[in-house]
Order: C-alpha cells, then sequence, then structure tokens
C-alpha cells in the first residue's frame, strides 16, 4: 500500500517540477517549432487546461504506457529507456557479482584475523574503497588498464550476443573486456561495504559456542568457516546487497559516463544536459517504480529469510 | 565513567589547581590517537588554503591577462617561458593546475560545508519536533525521512538537478535535501532518550515555554552525535557534489570546483597528459580521507558506550 503512495507522490513531484517550475511549453515543445505548431501541441497536451486536469492526463497517459516522445530521437521515451534498460541490468548484475566473490572471502579473513598484516590491509583497503570517488578512480583506472597499459578497451560496450532475445555482451571475449573495468569499478564502493559486513559478522559468529563446538568435534577448519561460519553470515549480506542493488542502478549514471556504457545512466545524462525533458520523465518514473519494487521483493525476502523478523511483526 | 576516574588523580598530581572540564577530556581523548592528529592537522592547512587559495596560489588561475594559451597542457615541474614554475603542470586552456586545484577546493569546501550546516540545522530543528512532540507529528516526519532514505543519495539529488538546473544556490538547495533525513534521523534519536530525563521534566515544571525547552535544554543535550554525522555527512556532500559536477549537472563553468577540474582533464587522457585529472582527484581524496579520519575519531570520542 505504502509502495502505491510513494509512486503516487513522485509521479506529483515529478510532474510539478517539469510542469510548474518554469516555462512547460519550452520544456515540451521542441524549441524549433512555430507558432501554429506551439498551439497545436498544447492543445494535444491539454497545456491549456486547468493544472489538476493536466496531472489526470499525465497519469493516465503514464498508466498506458506512454511518457511522451523525445525531442532528439523522435521516438517514445519509455521505448529509448527499455532498449537501453538491459546493458546497465548487466553491469549492475555483474558489479554485484564481483562484489560478492571479493567482498566476501576479504571480509570473512579480515574478520578471522583481525590482527595479522593482511586483515589490516583488508580493513584499511575498505575505508579507502569507500572514500574514493568513484568517477575518479574509473579515469585512472582507464588511464592505467586503457591507455599505459594498452590491456582493456576504454569505453563502450564491444561485441554482444542474443540470450533469449536480449542483448547481452558477457558472452563473448570482446563483450567481456569491455565489461570487466565498469563492472569492477562500479562493485568497488560495494565491495567495501560487503567486506565490512562480512567481517562483522564472522567476528560475531566465530565466537559463538556452536563454532566451538563444530571444532571440538574435529570438523576441519575450511569445513566450519565454509558451511557454519558462511550460513550465518549470509543473512545481512544478503539483505543489505538487496536493498543495495538499487544503489547500484542509481550509480552506474556516474559509471555508464565515464566508461560510455550505453545504457540508461548516460541516456539520462545525455538528456538533462539536452534539455530533452521526456526522456527525463519517464526515466525518474521508471526508477522510482523500480525502487520501490526492490524495497518490496527485499522486505518479502527478509522475513522469508529471517524468521525473527515475522515474530517480531506479529507481536507488535 | 571510569576513564574519568582514573585519570583524575593523575591530572590533579600533575596541576591541582586546574579543572578538569569536559570539554578539556574531549581534547584529550581525541589527541590521544596519532592518526587523528595528523588527520585534524592535515583538515587545518585544507581548511587554510580554501580560505586563502587568492593570496597563497602562485597564479590566479582565472585572471585572463596572466593565463597564456602558449602554457597549455605542459606537465609537471615545467617552466613558462616568462619564468613561472608550473609544480604540478597546466591544464587545456594553460592554466596552472596547482592555483587550479586550490580555487577548487575553496568551491568543493564551501558547498559541502554550506550544505552540511544547512541541513543540519534544517534536519535538526525537524528531528526535534519530532521527538519532543511525539505522536502525529513524529509519524509524518519520520515517515517522509524513511521513504526519502530508501532511495540512494546520487538518484535524489539527480532528480533535483534535473528539476532545478545547474548553479551554486542549485547545488546547495539539492545537497539539503538529500543530507537532512539522516540529521533528523539521528537528533530524533537521541533526544528520544534526554526527553524522558529529569531535567527536562524540571523545565516543564517550570512551565518555560516549548521553544526555549527545545533549543536551551533539549539542542545543547542532543548535540555530540550530531557533531558526527556533520563530518561524516560532509564529506559525503564534497564527494557528491564532485561527481555531480563531473557528470555535468552541477555547478557551471564559472564556478569549477575539484570535480570541474577532474572532468577537463577527462578529455586529454587518451593522448597520456594524466596531470589535470590526477591531482585534483587526489587532492579531493584526500579531502574526504582527512574528514572522514576526524569523523571517526570523534564517533569513537563522544560516543559514551565505547568510552571504558
Amino acid at each position: 500500500m505504502q509502495s502505491v503512495g510513494v509512486v503516487f507522490i513522485m509521479s506529483l513531484l515529478v510532474f510539478i517540477g517539469v510542469n510548474l517550475i518554469g516555462d512547460p511549453v519550452h520544456m515540451l515543445i521542441n524549441p524549433e517549432a512555430d507558432q501554429a505548431e506551439i498551439a497545436r501541441v498544447m492543445r494535444d497536451l491539454g497545456l491549456d487546461r486547468p493544472v489538476h486536469e493536466q496531472y489526470w492526463f499525465f497519469i493516465v497517459n503514464a498508466l498506458k504506457g506512454d511518457l511522451g516522445t523525445s525531442f532528439i530521437f523522435g521516438e517514445p521515451a519509455l521505448k529509448l529507456i527499455i532498449q537501453r534498460m538491459p546493458a546497465t541490468l548487466e553491469l549492475a548484475l555483474c558489479a554485484l557479482f564481483m562484489a560478492i566473490i571479493f567482498g566476501i572471502p576479504l571480509g570473512v579473513y579480515a574478520g578471522l584475523y583481525p590482527d595479522t598484516k593482511a586483515g589490516k590491509l583488508i580493513m584499511s583497503g575498505s575505508i579507502l574503497g569507500f572514500s574514493l570517488p568513484t568517477f575518479w578512480v574509473g579515469l585512472m583506472m582507464i588511464m592505467l588498464f586503457a591507455v599505459i597499459l594498452g590491456w582493456l578497451p576504454s569505453t563502450g560496450r564491444g561485441e554482444t550476443v542474443p540470450l533469449f532475445g536480449i542483448e547481452v555482451s558477457f558472452l563473448t571475449w570482446d563483450g567481456l573486456s569491455h565489461l570487466l573495468m565498469p563492472a569492477f569499478n562500479l562493485a568497488l564502493f560495494k565491495m567495501s561495504l560487503v567486506i565490512r559486513l562480512s567481517r562483522a559478522g564472522a567476528k560475531e559468529v566465530f565466537h559463538q559456542d556452536y563454532i566451538k563446538f563444530a571444532r571440538a568435534k574435529g570438523i576441519r577448519p575450511a569445513r566450519i568457516i565454509l558451511v557454519h561460519v558462511m550460513k550465518n553470515i549470509m543473512i545481512p549480506v544478503v539483505t543489505v546487497l538487496g536493498l543495495e542493488f538499487g544503489g547500484l542502478i542509481a550509480f552506474s549514471v556516474v559509471t555508464e559516463t565515464v566508461f560510455a556504457w550505453p545504457g540508461m545512466g548516460k541516456l539520462i545524462i545525455e538528456a538533462i544536459q539536452n534539455l530533452d525533458r521526456p526522456i527525463v520523465v519517464a526515466y525518474l518514473m521508471i526508477t522510482v517504480l523500480l525502487f520501490v519494487t526492490i524495497n518490496l521483493v527485499v522486505d518479502i525476502l527478509y522475513s522469508i529469510l529471517d524468521p525473527r523478523v515475522r515474530i517480531q511483526d506479529v507481536k507488535s | 565513567m571510569t576513564a574519568q576516574t582514573q585519570a583524575a588523580p593523575l591530572e590533579a598530581v600533575e596541576t591541582a589547581t586546574k579543572v578538569v572540564t569536559p570539554f578539556r577530556m574531549f581534547l584529550r581523548d581525541y589527541f590521544e590517537s596519532r592518526t587523528a592528529t595528523a588527520a585534524f592537522a592535515f583538515l587545518l592547512v585544507i581548511v587554510f588554503i580554501a580560505v586563502f587559495a587568492p593570496f597563497i596560489s602562485p597564479t590566479n588561475p582565472y585572471d585572463l591577462a596572466v593565463v597564456d594559451i602558449m602554457d597549455s597542457r605542459l606537465p609537471p615541474f615545467s617552466q613558462s617561458f616568462d619564468g613561472t614554475m608550473y609544480w604540478l603542470g597546466t591544464d587545456g586552456a594553460g592554466r596552472d593546475l596547482l592555483s587550479s586545484i586550490f580555487y577548487g577546493l575553496r568551491t568543493s569546501l564551501g558547498v559541502g560545508v554550506a550544505s552540511g550546516l544547512i541541513a543540519m540545522m534544517l534536519g535538526g530543528s525537524f528531528g526535534l519536533l519530532a521527538a519532543y512532540f511525539g505522536g502525529k507529528v513524529d509519524t509524518v516526519i519520520m515517515r517522509i525521512v524513511d521513504i526519502q532514505l530508501s532511495f540512494p543519495a546520487i538518484l535524489v539529488a539527480l532528480i533535483l538537478l534535473a528539476v532545478l538546473g545547474k548553479g551554486v544556490d542549485k547545488i546547495i538547495v539539492a545537497l539539503v535535501i538529500v543530507q537532512w533525513a539522516y540529521y533528523a534521523r539521528t537528533i530524533r534519536a537521541s533526544a528520544l532518550v534526554e526527553r524522558r530525563k529529569e531535567y527536562v521534566e524540571a523545565a516543564t515544571c517550570l512551565a518555560l515555554s516549548h521553544r526555549r525547552i527545545v533549543f536551551k535544554h533539549l539542542l545543547p543535550n542532543c548535540l555530540p552525535p550530531m557533531i558526527v554525522v556533520v563530518t561524516v555527512q560532509t564529506a559525503h556532500a564534497i564527494s557528491l557534489e564532485a561527481t555531480l559536477s563531473f557528470l555535468g549537472i552541477g555547478l557551471p563553468i564559472t564556478e569549477p570546483s575539484l570535480g570541474l577540474l577532474i572532468a577537463n582533464g577527462f578529455e586529454y587522457m587518451m593522448s597520456m597528459k594524466y596531470w589535470i585529472s590526477f591531482f585534483p582527484g587526489i587532492a579531493l581524496l584526500v579531502t574526504i580521507v582527512t574528514i572522514n579520519l576526524v569523523g571517526d575519531q570523534l564517533r569513537d570520542v563522544l560516543n559514551p558506550r565505547l568510552q571504558k
């Protein structure tokens, strides 16, 4: 119920933002149009009507999937964004995958051996990962790996192949080499987060009685870490990462601009700079919708994963 | 509490007349850590550079009479034909990079601190109101906070700047709106605890006005956690502003922050002219890390739960 409310409020805010701050005629109509054209489009868009009626039209059209037509491309804004979405999702999923496969082992190690040099190094690394501005790291990575060393291509998406009707690039060598740097760049911040979470989890779990018992039974240390420790640190890591996936999509705006990755983040930045308002509105509405959905799914998953949450709800 | 009682006799022996005020205790605790002391000294240097940038910069990078296009894209440690030394090289328009960084630091720090302080006042007031009055006021304010915090800061800033446009005032407005919720949440948490204490009850019995109780009694006791949030949030704000300016939707070209300087160097990266982006980035990184280190130590010192 609250999710629907949020989407509704956001649509209102975006609508007010675009239509009431500044002149909607200039924002929504191609600046090269002549007087007759302006009058016609104003009538079409209902700009000569009262504000609440205009908002009603906006909502009705949005529900029909019509969020306006881009000035620059001359195509429906929604279609343009949907076209770019797979690239962004691929990048975000790859970054998430990297954050997990690097973050959890490093974090668990730092949690089990906090006083060793490597453990301390991992922790300082994660502090640096929090402080480093993502876009600057991206630039420096291009400088090092693409310009100086020449190992990886600096920009673009590379060769793509269709998988279930969606173009993906991680199945070709060329695509993979294009994907590596942007995904790592995007993953850096979340990796630091995963390191911190799994370190805290490992530290806490390692002093529990069931770990002592497992050790007393003579179970191999590798098995204790992989099964007993890992299982218990997964709950906070999974839930936080679920919530942070939305953050990855939002932050891909930065990474996509640096690496010229043809996703929806790059589209929105170009649209803002070109004053392509329909795309801006469409992007914002879609992202808000995406976010509310992610939050809802994570909330539901959380109560499935951790029975304690449900018990609390019943009590309150 | 025990740290206080342990240290008190020592102090008493050394200087019998000296009174151990909370502020002096705080200073002593803070400067116990060498890293934190170094970070604080660094922060002072950074603030000094930012405040006095026009006086200590080797050249004025935005004075067209001084800037010579012939000097453009010189590598670090090169000299202009008239003898000016460019320690960190020059950018595409022939501006001395070191001076540009000093001026950029001024803009970045100014925007970060201004938005942090305004957000603190705004968020702090809302948080205090929510905690003091409770009930419906609390529910409404905290629901707005929760909803806003469920979106990442960069997305909120993007929405606001897409609507507002470019400009120093606009980015400050955007950063304030992005940050206020953190302050509101922090101060509400501590104010809820403080509100149940006897001194508030006593003040209420004296029939003092709501305003007086909230600002004179409640607020000073909620400040310590706020100070920590201010440092952390200012670092965030500086980083976010740099990111937005880099994307070309933050500050206008006329107000070059560190983010814009980095963006300017982007086009020269492919021809190995690394320094135009590299050094402003280092300046940004050092600023953020320094503020974060100071904030970390403040959190340790001011958190009553961590005091042994």
